[in-house]
């Protein structure tokens, strides 16, 4: 069974390879570029195409059931009037899925489910990525408002992040929001 | 309706989405009580899935696409109400300017008649030389652009599924294509064409309305039974939309319309060019413009108000290109998916009787299909 990936993201279409190979099938493709991507996939032929949600492309694809003259084999979609559950996945997880009409739907539905949890992981990475990012950052601004704190009224560390800490809870902020009003206050009165 | 009721609507970025987004940001929607969420979309594909399955509350949808929906084409079946026309017309037909000349230089080129002739000439000749075809673009198999176009080719005799290619593009994606010679022209909703004009890749050959004189272009939709079980949901969307629809009709605000819908989270371009689109008064070529009141219709009187005559026409455009086949059953769902009984009990008023008129072929009454098909030397008959 011939697959395609049609998704600008690198890394993205890598996981979802992986897991595709591991599952046992072997014969999966990428498109990453998007000119000419009707002649791309007619060229490779493909059983199942795979598409990013958030890719424009999508309608292009679409427009393959509506002109089966011009396909050598007519796509369908997946999807089927019972499978409300199967959508709602795929939307949710940023994917969709077409196939070739005739395939057997347990096997696509294997690959639909694979795509959906690959899909899914690859989010929670981004979004585990963009975490640690602003867990750094907002590190960085406490340690620079202990700091300045310390330095400004002969402050141990301790002493000085357990008065941000008092203020924060006074004010029923963040201690982080603290932390940059300390920042901003020190820079004005520079 | 209880409270602030959190409603999600999705939306293509297009100077039709005006009704919508003028009605959110001024404020309207929320006066409804409305707490509203208006999600930006890259493509109509996710529109319709999102609706499909609840994630959209309700979507600014090509109305053809709305009719498919309903009549289960191209994807799952699900009913689709379209209670408020949010746009009319406002398409237009460019081409490359290679294309251009090549018109011109055969003939007239401000008939749409007369180019779409010109054009069959053209297309038989690069099959005698053994050129590739000519590509055309459109947004979706289920829209005006894709029916605006082949009806007026084959008024000239050019087959559009046999004589040349036409392929589906994301309307931002049209200009670029245009201008790297991937499309010889393309029908697509404003601000496109004006763009490809500015940018200098091509020539807007036709406004919509030459080809169509009035068709429906955009509607909002929600599902069915959403538009049946929440009334007060829907007479509360209406309110703020024929509201927001008057003030981008009001002169007065041409200029606060244009720069609004220009933020990059609306339409993402120059306010000048979405100026232009308001007021009808398009550049065609270069610096030369031409000016039609009726290029884009929003807010005029009566203007929102769904006509079912307008989906009979849809549907009789599907036929004619091998969309779908008919059946009287059919054809009374398509019908049923213009909700002008909705509009009424929201906000009343009567409705103007306009024809949709196309510049050539037979006339369409919304009884006779097979009539009306087997007025065309082209296309699928009943």
């Amino acid at each position: 069974m011939k697959i395609v990936i049609v998704d600008e993201s690198p890394i993205r279409s890598l996981i979802l390879q992986e897991g595709l190979r591991e599952a046992g099938f072997t014969q999966v493709e990428r498109i990453g570029e998007m000119h000419n991507l009707l002649k791309q996939i007619y060229a490779i032929d493909p059983d199942v195409i795979l598409i990013d949600l958030e890719n424009p492309s999508r309608d292009t694809l679409e427009q393959m059931f509506q002109v089966s003259r011009a396909v050598r084999r007519p796509i369908a979609m997946f999807v089927d009037q019972s499978d409300t559950a199967s959508i709602q996945a795929s939307v949710d997880a940023g994917v969709s899925a077409y196939i070739v009409d005739g395939l057997k739907k347990e096997r696509i539905k294997s690959i639909l489910d694979l795509c959906i949890s690959r899909f899914e992981a690859f989010s929670k990475l981004q979004d585990d990525l963009e975490r640690a990012k602003s867990d750094l950052e907002e590190r960085k601004t406490i340690e620079r408002a202990k700091g300045i704190l310390m330095k400004a009224k002969k402050l141990s560390e301790e002493d000085a992040y357990k008065m941000m800490r008092g203020a924060a809870m006074r004010e029923n902020k963040k201690i982080i929001e603290i932390a940059r009003s300390v920042i901003t206050a020190a820079e004005m009165f520079k | 309706m209880s409270g602030e009721a959190h409603v999600k609507i999705g939306f293509i970025p297009l100077v039709d989405a005006a009704a919508l987004l003028i009605a959110a940001h001024k404020g309207f929607v929320a006066a409804e009580g409305l707490d509203l969420e208006l999600i930006r979309e890259v493509s109509w594909a996710n529109i319709r899935d999102k609706l499909a399955i609840g994630r959209f509350d309700a979507a600014h949808l090509l109305a053809p696409m709305a009719v498919a929906s309903t009549l289960g084409l191209g994807h799952v079946r699900v009913p689709l109400a379209a209670p408020i026309n949010l746009a009319t017309n406002g398409n237009a037909i460019a081409v490359s300017m290679a294309l251009y000349a090549e018109l011109a230089a055969e003939g007239e080129v401000a008939h749409p008649g007369q180019t779409a002739r010109t054009l069959a000439t053209l297309v038989a000749r690069r099959r005698a030389e053994g050129r590739e075809p000519l590509t055309f673009g459109m947004t979706f198999p289920f829209s005006m652009h894709n029916y605006q176009l082949r009806y007026w080719m084959a008024e000239g005799g050019v087959d559009p599924d046999e004589d040349l290619r036409l392929i589906a593009l994301p309307p931002s994606y049209m200009v670029e294509n245009l201008a790297r010679g991937q499309l010889d022209g393309f029908c697509v909703g404003a601000p496109w064409s004006s763009v490809a004009v500015d940018a200098g890749v091509g020539v807007i050959l036709h406004f919509g309305c030459e080809i169509f004189e009035r068709a429906l272009e955009k509607v909002l939709a929600l599902r069915e039974s959403v538009a049946d079980e929440e009334p007060d949901l829907v007479a509360a969307l209406l309110r703020a939309l024929c509201k927001g629809a008057a003030y981008v009709d009001a002169p007065q605000n041409l200029e606060e319309v244009s720069q609004i819908l220009s933020r990059p989270e609306f339409v993402g371009v120059d306010a000048e060019i979405i100026q232009r689109v308001l007021t009808g008064r398009l550049r065609v070529q270069g610096p030369e413009t031409r000016e039609r009141v009726d290029y884009l219709i929003i807010g005029e009187e009566s203007a929102t108000r769904p006509d079912p005559r307008q989906a009979e026409w849809i549907y009789a455009q599907m036929l004619r290109w091998g969309q779908t086949r008919y059946s009287p059953a059919m054809a009374d769902r398509a019908k049923g998916v213009v909700r002008p009984d909705l509009f009424d009990a929201a906000i009343g008023g009567v409705q103007v009787q306009r024809e949709i008129k196309a510049f050539a072929g037979p006339s369409f009454d919304g009884r006779s299909y097979a009539d009306y098909l087997a007025g065309f030397a082209i296309g699928q008959r009943l």
